[in-house]
C-alpha cells in the first residue's frame, strides 16, 4: 500500500520532470550542442580559455541584442527587417550624443538612446496595424527610413561613447571566466521579459502569434499586443546600437548584418517564423554556436568565409529538422 | 418595388462612384500606377523645367530594366506566396563568375557557366521549399548566405586571375543606340513580353495563381505543387542572373556584392506594383511601372542633390504609402 502511495506520489513528479524536459528539449540540445562546441574549440585549441569566452561574448553582444528583438516581434506573429537600422540609428544617436560630453551625461545619452528604441518600434508597430500592410513590407519600408535617419545623423562614422559604456562589457564579474558582457545581456533582457513573460501582455504576445483569431475572441486586445512587441522589438534593437558604441566607441550610419543574423539567430534558437512558439534563451545561446563556428574555423585555419556557407546552411538544416520533427509528431 | 425602381433610375449615388473607382482600382492596379508616373514626371518638369528629353528618358529606362529583372523574381515567387531573397547574391554571382571567366574562356562559355550556376543556386532553393516545405524566406535567405560566402573564398582564388567585362556585356547592358535607345530593351521587351504571357496563357503561369491562391485547393485538384515551386525558383535563379549581367554591364565593375542593394528595392518594385506578398494576386506589367518608378524617384531625388540620407527617407515612405493604398482599396471589398 505504501509502496503503491510512493510510487503514485513519484510518478507526477518524473513525469512533470519528462514534460519539462520534453517542453524545452529543443533549448536543452542547443545547450549541450554549445558545451560540445566550447569543449571542441578547446580540444582544437588548448589555449582557447577565460579570454577566448570573454571574446566570444563581447562579439555576441549585438548579434544577440538584435536575435533578441526579432525573436519577441517573430513570437507575436510578425516579422522586423528594420532591426539592422533601427541599431545603425540608435547607434549615431547615443555616439553624437556622447560626442565631447561628460560621463555622467553618458547616463542620460543612454536613458535617450533607450527612448528612441521604444518609439522607433513604436512607429513600425503602429504602422503595420494602422495601414494593415503585412509587417515584412512595412519593417521593409521603415529599414529604408530608418537608415536614411541615420545618416542625417552622422553622415560619416564619428562620435563617441562615455568611458563607462566602453569599459562595461570588458572584463569578467568575480572571475574572467564569467565575461561581463554576458552577464550584461542576461541582466538587460532579462530586466524586460522575465517580469512580462508571465503577465498578461506577456502570455498575449504568445496569444497572438499562435492564433491571432482565437486570441481576438479570447478578448486579447491584437493591436495594442502587436504594437507592445514592436516597441520591446525597437528596446533590444536600442540596446544592441548602445553594445556596438560601446564596442566601437564611435558610430557607423550604415547598418550592419544584423537583420540577417538575427533572422538566422532565431531559427537555430528555436522560435518558430510562424509565431507564437520559442524564447529568448535559445536565440541568445544561438547566437554564441554561430559565432563560434566562426571562431573554430579561424582555429582550424580554414577560411572564415566558408563560416557564412555555414550559417546558411545550419539555418536550412535546422528548418528542415523542424519540419520533419513537427511532421512525425503529428499524427501522435 | 417601386421604391427600388426609384433608387436606381435616380443618378447614382457618390458611394457607387467610388465603389467603381475601387473595382478599377483593384481589377486594373496598372491605371493608379501610372497616373502616379504621370503625376512624378510632371512634378520633375516642375521643379527641374528642361530635362525632360529622349537622352532622359534612356537613361531612366536604361536603369529601370535590371530592376524590372530582379523584380520579375520577386514578383514570381511572390504570386506563390513565397519570396526570394537570395536574387542580389545570385545575381552578383553571375557578374562575377562571368567577368572572371571571360580572360580565359572567353565570353559564351563565361556566360553560360554564370547562368549555370544561378540555375543551380536556384534549383537548391526549390528543392528547399517545394520537397522540404522549407518557409521561402528563411530558404533563400540561407541561400544568399551560402552563395555570398562561396562566392568570397571564389574571389580570394580567382583574384590573381583578374576580371574583365567583355565588350558584348557592356554594349548590350549599358550601351545606347541614337543617344536614347537603351540595347537593354532588346532583351527586356521579349523577356517581359514572355513572362507576361506565360503568366496569362500558360499552364506554368496559372498554376503560380493557383497555387499562391490556395495551395491545399491546388493540390486536391492535381497539381504536383513541389514541381511547380521547383520549376518556379530554377526560373527565378535564372532572371536573377540575366539580372546580374545587365548590372555589370551597366557598371563595368564586377564585385561579390554588386547586386546586394537592390534586393530589397526589387521588392519594393513588385509591392508597389500590385503584387499581394501573401500570394495569388498581382502581374508582371505593374512591377514593371513600379520599377519604372523607382528608377524615376531616384533620378529625381539625385538630381534635386538630396543626401542619401533624404533619398533613403523618401524611398521607404513611398514604398509604405503606396502599399497601405493597396490593401486599404483592395480589402475593402
Amino acid at each position: 500500500m505504501s509502496v503503491a502511495t510512493a510510487t503514485s506520489d513519484r510518478a507526477p513528479i518524473s513525469a512533470t520532470v519528462l514534460r519539462v524536459l520534453r517542453r524545452n528539449a529543443w533549448l536543452l540540445g542547443l545547450v549541450v550542442l554549445l558545451a560540445a562546441m566550447l569543449l571542441l574549440t578547446r580540444i582544437i585549441q588548448p589555449t582557447y580559455g577565460a579570454a577566448g569566452i570573454d571574446s566570444l561574448a563581447r562579439a555576441a553582444l549585438p548579434i544577440a541584442f538584435a536575435a533578441v528583438a526579432q525573436a519577441v516581434v517573430v513570437i507575436a506573429g510578425g516579422i522586423d527587417l528594420s532591426v539592422g537600422s533601427m541599431m545603425a540609428l540608435t547607434n549615431v544617436a547615443a555616439a553624437s550624443m556622447m560626442h565631447r560630453q561628460g560621463e555622467e551625461f553618458g547616463v542620460v545619452a543612454v536613458v535617450l538612446t533607450l527612448i528612441l528604441g521604444i518609439a522607433l518600434g513604436i512607429t513600425n508597430g503602429v504602422l503595420v496595424v494602422v495601414t494593415r500592410v503585412p509587417d515584412i513590407v512595412v519593417t521593409l519600408a521603415l529599414s529604408f527610413v530608418w537608415a536614411g535617419a541615420a545618416l542625417l545623423v552622422l553622415n560619416t562614422p564619428g562620435g563617441g561613447a562615455a568611458q563607462w559604456l566602453k569599459d562595461l562589457p570588458v572584463g569578467g564579474v568575480f572571475t574572467e571566466w564569467v565575461p561581463s558582457a554576458m552577464v550584461l545581456l542576461l541582466v538587460c533582457v532579462g530586466a524586460v521579459w522575465l517580469p512580462l513573460r508571465r503577465r498578461r501582455s506577456g502570455l498575449a504576445l504568445y496569444a497572438v502569434g499562435s492564433d491571432r483569431l482565437a486570441a481576438f475572441r479570447s478578448g486579447v486586445p491584437i493591436a495594442r499586443t502587436k504594437v507592445l512587441s514592436y516597441a520591446l522589438c525597437g528596446l533590444f534593437s536600442a540596446m544592441g546600437g548602445l553594445a556596438l558604441s560601446a564596442a566601437t566607441g564611435i558610430g557607423t550610419p550604415t547598418p550592419g548584418p544584423y537583420t540577417l543574423l538575427s533572422v538566422a539567430a532565431i531559427v537555430l534558437g528555436g522560435v518558430s517564423l510562424a509565431g507564437g512558439r520559442g524564447g529568448l534563451l535559445g536565440c541568445i545561446i544561438a547566437v554564441l554556436i554561430l559565432r563560434l563556428v566562426r571562431t573554430d574555423l579561424t582555429f582550424l585555419g580554414v577560411d572564415p568565409n566558408y563560416a557564412t556557407v555555414i550559417e546558411g546552411l545550419i539555418m536550412v538544416a535546422v528548418v528542415m529538422v523542424g519540419a520533419v520533427v513537427a511532421l512525425r509528431r503529428k499524427p501522435a | 418595388m417601386s421604391v427600388v425602381e426609384g433608387t436606381t433610375s435616380s443618378p447614382p449615388p457618390a458611394w457607387r462612384t467610388a465603389d467603381a473607382w475601387q473595382r478599377l482600382f483593384r481589377e486594373r492596379p496598372i491605371v493608379p500606377l501610372l497616373v502616379l508616373l504621370g503625376a512624378l514626371v510632371v512634378l520633375y518638369q516642375v521643379v527641374q523645367p528642361g530635362t525632360i528629353s529622349p537622352n532622359w528618358v534612356g537613361s531612366i529606362i536604361r536603369n529601370a530594366v535590371p530592376l524590372a529583372i530582379l523584380a520579375a523574381c520577386q514578383t514570381l515567387t511572390m504570386l506563390t506566396g513565397g519570396i526570394d531573397l537570395s536574387v542580389g547574391a545570385v545575381a552578383s554571382m553571375a557578374a562575377y563568375v562571368m567577368a572572371t571567366l571571360v580572360p580565359s574562356q572567353g565570353p559564351v562559355i563565361a556566360i553560360v557557366v554564370a547562368l549555370a550556376a544561378c540555375g543551380l543556386a536556384g534549383l537548391a532553393n526549390g528543392i528547399g521549399v517545394g520537397i522540404f516545405r522549407v518557409h521561402p524566406l528563411i530558404m533563400t535567405l540561407a541561400m544568399s548566405l551560402v552563395v555570398l560566402g562561396l562566392m568570397t573564398v571564389y574571389q580570394l582564388i580567382m583574384v590573381a586571375a583578374g576580371s574583365r567585362v567583355p565588350p558584348e556585356i557592356r554594349t548590350l547592358g549599358g550601351g545606347t543606340s541614337f543617344g536614347f535607345v537603351p540595347h537593354n530593351l532588346l532583351l527586356f521587351v521579349p523577356l517581359a513580353v514572355g513572362i507576361m504571357w506565360a503568366l496569362r496563357r500558360t499552364g506554368f503561369g496559372r498554376l503560380l495563381y493557383a497555387v499562391g491562391d490556395n495551395e491545399r485547393a491546388a493540390r486536391l485538384s492535381g497539381v504536383r505543387v513541389w514541381q511547380v515551386l521547383v520549376a518556379l525558383y530554377v526560373v527565378s535563379g535564372l532572371l536573377a542572373g540575366v539580372a546580374g549581367l545587365v548590372y555589370v554591364g551597366i557598371t563595368n565593375v564586377a564585385t561579390v556584392t554588386l547586386v546586394d542593394k537592390y534586393v530589397l528595392t526589387a521588392v519594393a518594385a513588385a509591392v508597389i506594383g500590385g503584387t499581394s506578398i501573401f500570394g495569388g494576386r498581382g502581374g508582371y506589367a505593374g512591377t514593371i511601372v513600379g520599377a519604372i518608378i523607382l528608377s524615376l524617384l531616384t533620378n529625381l531625388l539625385t538630381v534635386l542633390q538630396m543626401p542619401e540620407a533624404a533619398r533613403q527617407v523618401v524611398f521607404g515612405a513611398i514604398i509604405l504609402a503606396v502599399a497601405a493604398a493597396y490593401t486599404r482599396i483592395t480589402s475593402e471589398a
